[in-house]
């Protein structure tokens, strides 16, 4: 299983890199970061830690750029009709659906990774409390994956990329920036439904610096239940 | 080596594939035959675990292709219809990755690269973009693909569709090849292509089988009342006359006539041939004789025509079920 899943992987990786919409995601991504990040923090009485870029990462920047990333993955299986030739190779469904997350998950951290050019500025102009940073990123990691697998759950739903695509950023703003909006029309038991599910509230916690337990297991939750609907959807593909 | 029982598909309510059954032993190769929609390719995509069926069983090597999905997939090399591939990897690069996930170590990976290289004609081709390559050389690389852990089963959906008469010809030779070392099932619309590459031949038509047997044994069963061509010069009606009075003849039609010639079309019945009887006449009546020849029908003709017969039987009983 593990070689079968590297393969799928490898294979995801080589895709992303031959392909340059990969490459238009990162610039985007690096550009789109480096804008919060300079006159956000990078200014006279500005707030010398990642916390207001990455959050911002996490409700605008990420909202865009993963999409791009997970709307290839398996609706261009379908248009082309490549997954004919994986789905009867032995191949089990959610060994397809892994390597799609884990081949994507590695860009992502690729990407991630570039940000820790600000990390350095930032060492240069003031001290760094390395465990905020750190659970900042781990934050980032856990909620660049649960991004990923609510993009590779749209791109199972149809063959049209530019519609999973679109898809995909419906659902990261609904579950982001929508919920917290609504959550402000109720009060009581609804205003807690509602910031439940809002991502971004957990996520802040990471970028404060809190450990949180709680969080961890909502986006680790989260990844698998959209990983877990996507291997459903496409076993039901069989049945049509 | 396959055997289908019963096997039916339903997409929605249309019925795609309706209660065929039939075994393919080892080492046969047979071929699919059927026009465009005649659930060749549904049939194809349940022998190798891509959808199950709706009922009825199917195996392979005596392993279900429902409950023993993967076994399954491990002894069948399938090329889809079109040869789907990954178009921006190398071939090389497509053929390892398909090794890997089919669980080929390095080594073993290299060995069945170069054999399938050899067997199907890649040479330099191997080391060049997919998006790069004719379609006959796309449907080669699926085709190694397909034979890449040298499976006992082979299952080809359309091999030679969208390519030139030479690399039809190459591809045909090829299957010939692999019909040794192989079970081969190959799905075509076109009939000289069967009748050429495979010992069996299975019609299917409107989901269902027509007919299916050797290319000899289904022409036998054409040559059944076959029809006699004969162009003479002399009074029609007396030429029809007379030639409708022999034993075994059904019946007589003057088709053409030309100058004074006459061409007939002389319907024979089971198994007669009277062209002696008919050229007695002629000669008794002095008549001048241009032509006299036994019309076999071709297998085309039986094919158009037994498929024709499907598609009305089936218009007929839609139209039943409306009134």
């Amino acid at each position: 299983m593990i070689r079968r899943v590297t393969a799928l992987i490898q294979r995801e990786l080589v895709a992303n890199f031959l392909s340059p919409i990969a490459y238009i995601v990162a610039a985007l991504f690096l550009v789109a970061t480096a804008l919060f990040f300079m006159p956000l923090t990078l200014v006279e009485g500005g707030e010398a830690s990642m916390r207001v870029t990455l959050d911002w990462m996490a409700m605008a920047v990420l909202v865009f750029t993963i999409p791009l990333l997970t709307m290839r993955t398996l609706a261009d299986e379908f248009a082309t009709g490549t997954i004919e030739t994986l789905m009867t190779a032995p191949v089990a469904d959610f060994e397809v659906v892994l390597g799609k997350f884990f081949g994507v998950l590695i860009f992502y951290l690729a990407l991630l990774l570039t940000t820790v050019v600000h990390v350095f500025l930032l060492l240069k102009y003031g001290a760094q409390d390395v465990t905020v940073v750190l659970y900042s990123y781990l934050g980032m990691i856990l909620l660049g994956g649960l991004y990923i697998s609510m993009g590779i759950f749209a791109s199972s739903l149809t063959r049209y990329q530019l519609l999973a695509a679109i898809l995909t950023m419906g659902l990261l703003s609904l579950f982001g920036a929508l919920v917290n909006e609504v959550a402000g029309w109720f009060t009581g038991l609804w205003r807690q439904v509602f910031n439940y599910v809002n991502i971004i509230h957990h996520f802040e916690d990471f970028s404060k610096g809190i450990f949180d337990t709680k969080a961890i297991a909502f986006f680790v939750s989260g990844t698998l239940f959209f990983l877990f609907l996507s291997v459903k959807v496409l076993e039901s593909r069989r049945w049509r | 080596m396959i055997r289908v029982q019963n096997l039916t598909k339903l997409y929605g309510d249309r019925k795609a594939v309706d209660g065929i059954s039939f075994h393919i032993e080892e080492g046969e190769i047979v071929g699919f035959l059927g026009p465009n929609g005649a659930g060749k390719t549904t049939t194809l995509r349940i022998l190798t675990c891509y959808m199950p069926a709706t009922s009825g069983a199917a195996s392979i090597g005596g392993r279900d292709v429902f409950n023993n999905s993967m076994a399954v997939r491990r002894i069948v090399g399938y090329l889809p219809e079109n040869a789907p591939l990954d178009g921006n990897m190398r071939a090389r690069e497509y053929l390892s990755f398909r090794g890997k996930i089919r669980g080929l170590n390095r080594p073993d990976r290299e060995a069945a690269i170069k054999r399938v290289t050899d067997q199907c004609w890649l040479g330099d081709f191997i080391d060049r973009p997919i998006h790069q390559l004719s379609k006959g050389m796309r449907q080669r690389v699926g085709l190694s693909d397909a034979l890449l852990h040298d499976p006992k089963v082979l299952i080809l959906d359309e091999p030679t569709v969208g390519l030139d008469p030479g690399q039809i010809r190459e591809t045909r030779n090829l299957i010939h090849e692999l019909a040794k070392r192989h079970t081969v099932l190959l799905s075509s619309h076109i009939l000289p292509e069967v009748e050429a590459t495979c010992e069996r031949t299975i019609i299917i038509a409107g989901g269902k089988i027509v007919a299916s047997g050797s290319p000899e044994e289904l022409k036998k069963r054409i040559r059944e009342g076959s029809r006699l061509i004969l162009e003479v010069a002399g009074p029609p009606d007396e030429v029809k006359k007379t030639v409708s009075g022999e034993k075994g003849i059904q019946s007589v039609e003057c088709v053409a006539s030309d100058n004074g010639w006459h061409r007939l079309t002389i319907e024979t019945q089971k198994n007669v041939d009277p062209r002696e009887e008919v050229y007695k006449i002629v000669k008794q009546k002095n008549w001048s004789l241009r032509e006299l020849r036994l019309e076999q029908g071709s297998l085309e003709e039986f094919f158009v025509r037994i498929t024709a017969e499907q598609a009305a039987k089936q218009r007929s009983s839609k139209q039943e079920v409306r009134s």
